[in-house]
């Protein structure tokens, strides 16, 4: 209910919620008392403005002067480009110094008496409450909405299914190549038995040529790896994903030091070849601490013992990095014996 | 005497293990002096340097890895690790270790250079291992340091970060940052795998990719830093919390400021 009532001045102490703020009483400012100190105040809010001039100028000549590469050093931030500092502290203070001294401005000179500034009431009235309920009434009568059924359902039915579109979109961000299978495609990489592998060198044209020897690799060695006809896939499949699947690390250990393996014989002397995908959400991981045989993910933390089969010791994986089984072949270079035996990466939903 | 003492004694069992032992020993040592005395002296100079390394070496180091460096329980064996693990852990101060612990800290050196020197051609001498590379090998001044870039976040980066600044391992182990590094001390580190580091060979880092990294590192170390609070380069975590704590704290003072009534 809204009436005159509301706009009237209420005693406060006796309101809801009035803030006990309004009870302190008003104390005249040292600016409204001594005129020398409105007249402080008012140089102050001045030199302000004209210091804010000031830096604007020098922001001209800083542009103008400084030259684009010169660096100088400054405590706490280091060697610093000297025309990034100079305009931005000088531009920055230009818009700082109007900022300031327009509130120093209010605040030590303009009036600072509490007002109280009053409000109409924000409920409709009652007419205006009836009103809006009659032209919704006149509005479903009119359109018959109640009463042509098959109208309103299949309305409701058509706004119901028009946004599937939109997620069956979706679809396309990935499509499998024809005649394809998607799981197929994620359990399976360009390995396969007597591939040749090579040290990845960051090249993503040309082709890969060197293999690698055991005896490359000393114990305690690392190597980032991958199949050495990978540059053919990727120029024939147009992108990166038969590389990014196939990537492996070399790692060499005493083998007397190897606990276990994902499969007899997996080894080389000593060298085993792990995925460099993390079984977690796929981060390539070659964080590796060679006396500890323990390979660390930098995104989450999850940790693999590759002496020991790979299996997670840490972190939020759920699987255990999976292992390529190799050999060398008759010219004495490392090759895979197959493809690895489990998906890389990270789980999917057909994996369960 | 003991003619008679060791007639008696011939047919004992130890005597077949003790004899054993011995004709190994004298037939690995033969082979290992004839297999590396040359590479030594030829990369390290005079058997007096030698000597006086032993004498170091027997002060400073033989308390925990051993003797005859055969390593013990307090450190690992020293034969074949090569004079550059010699020159690059007791010239970045990181041995002798200052207490045991995860970490071995790089620090102020202990010895001079001329005494790590030393002690690098005395262990060079134990077992073939790694040389101190020579200033051809790590004069980086041709390398392309884009393709450093490249072979420094396929192979550096996991660990040491993508702008070299370092990281953590495990269990308060760190990598730690290349900012002071050396090019020798990059090089010798790449070569020989110090602490958790994993050893990338010359055959499978060929030397260029290797001058290449320390060009990318040196490039790292060199960058100004435009606009300066670089933060670590440690990325948009850092940033985001300075941002929530530095730069929102003074906004809340500004705030209050324009709220203070004013006297």
């Amino acid at each position: 209910m809204s009436t005159d009532k509301d706009l009237l001045p209420v005693d406060p102490h006796n309101e809801p919620g009035h803030l006990p703020i309004a009870d302190i009483p008003h104390t005249p400012r040292v600016t409204d008392t001594d005129p020398k100190a409105a007249r402080r105040a008012e140089r102050q809010v001045a030199s302000m403005f004209l210091l804010s001039m000031v830096f604007v100028v020098l922001f001209v000549v800083a542009f103008v002067t400084i030259d684009k590469s010169a660096v100088v050093y400054i405590p706490v931030l280091g060697v610093v480009g000297a025309s990034q500092i100079a305009l931005g502290f000088t531009f920055g203070m230009a818009i700082l110094l109007i900022g300031t001294g327009a509130i120093q401005w209010a605040k030590k000179l303009m009036p600072d008496v509490e007002v109280v500034q009053e409000r109409h009431s924000m409920a409709s009235t009652p007419k205006e409450d009836e009103e809006a309920k009659a032209d919704y009434e006149r509005g479903k009568e009119e359109s018959g909405f109640a009463r042509y059924t098959i109208i309103r359902r299949t309305l409701i039915g058509a706004l119901a299914l028009f946004p599937i579109p939109l997620v069956i979109m979706l679809r396309d961000l990935w499509q499998t190549p024809p005649g394809e299978n998607p799981v197929e495609l994620l359990s399976t990489t360009a390995w396969r038995d007597g591939l040749r592998i090579v040290p990845d060198t960051g090249e993503t044209t040309g082709e890969f040529v060197k293999g690698i020897r055991p005896e490359d690799i000393p114990v305690g060695g690392l190597v980032s790896a991958l199949p050495i006809d990978i540059m053919e896939i990727q120029k024939a499949e147009h992108n990166l994903n038969a590389r990014g699947k196939a990537a492996i690390i070399l790692v060499r250990m005493d083998p007397s030091e190897i606990r276990s393996q994902q499969g007899e014989g997996w080894d080389y002397q000593g060298i085993l070849a792990y995925s460099k995908i993390c079984t977690h959400v796929g981060c390539p991981i070659a964080l590796y601490e060679h006396r500890t045989h323990h390979l660390l993910c930098p995104c989450h933390q999850s940790t693999f013992d590759l002496a020991d089969s790979g299996d997670v010791i840490f972190g939020p994986a759920a699987r255990r990095m999976p292992q390529l089984p190799i050999g060398v072949d008759e010219e004495g270079f490392l090759v895979a014996k197959s493809d690895f035996q489990q998906p890389v990466g990270p789980s999917f939903w057909e994996r369960g | 005497m003991t003619v008679k003492f060791l007639a008696a004694r011939r047919r004992n069992p130890a005597v077949a293990i003790a004899l054993l032992l011995l004709a190994l020993v004298v037939v690995g040592g033969a082979y290992s002096l004839a297999s590396n005395a040359q590479p030594a002296v030829a990369a390290m100079g005079s058997q007096t340097q030698v000597e006086e390394g032993k004498k170091l070496y027997l002060e400073g180091c033989s308390s925990c890895h051993g003797l005859n460096a055969q390593g013990t329980k307090y450190g690992p064996t020293l034969i074949g690790v090569g004079a550059a693990s010699v020159h690059f852990q007791v010239g970045t101060g990181r041995m002798p270790l200052a207490a045991p612990g995860a970490q071995a800290v790089a620090k102020p050196p202990a010895y001079n250079e001329d005494e790590v020197a030393k002690m690098a051609a005395y262990v060079a001498t134990l077992a073939p291992g790694p040389a101190i590379p020579s200033a051809e090998q790590v004069d980086y001044a041709d390398a392309d340091v884009a393709k450093g870039g490249v072979l420094f976040r396929i192979n550096c980066a996991q660990c040491h970060q993508a702008a070299g600044q370092g990281g953590a391992l495990t269990q308060g182990k760190y990598a730690p940052s290349l900012m002071n590094a050396t090019p020798t001390e990059i090089y010798e580190a790449m070569l020989t795998g110090p602490q958790n580091m994993p050893v990338f060979s010359d055959e499978t880092l060929p030397v260029e990719e290797k001058k290449a990294i320390i060009a990318y590192v040196n490039e790292l170390q060199q960058a100004p830093s435009p606009g300066g609070l670089s933060l670590g380069r440690l990325g948009p975590v850092v940033e985001g919390l300075f941002l929530w704590t530095a730069v929102f704290a003074a906004l809340i003072a500004a705030a209050v400021w324009i709220g203070i009534k004013a006297r």
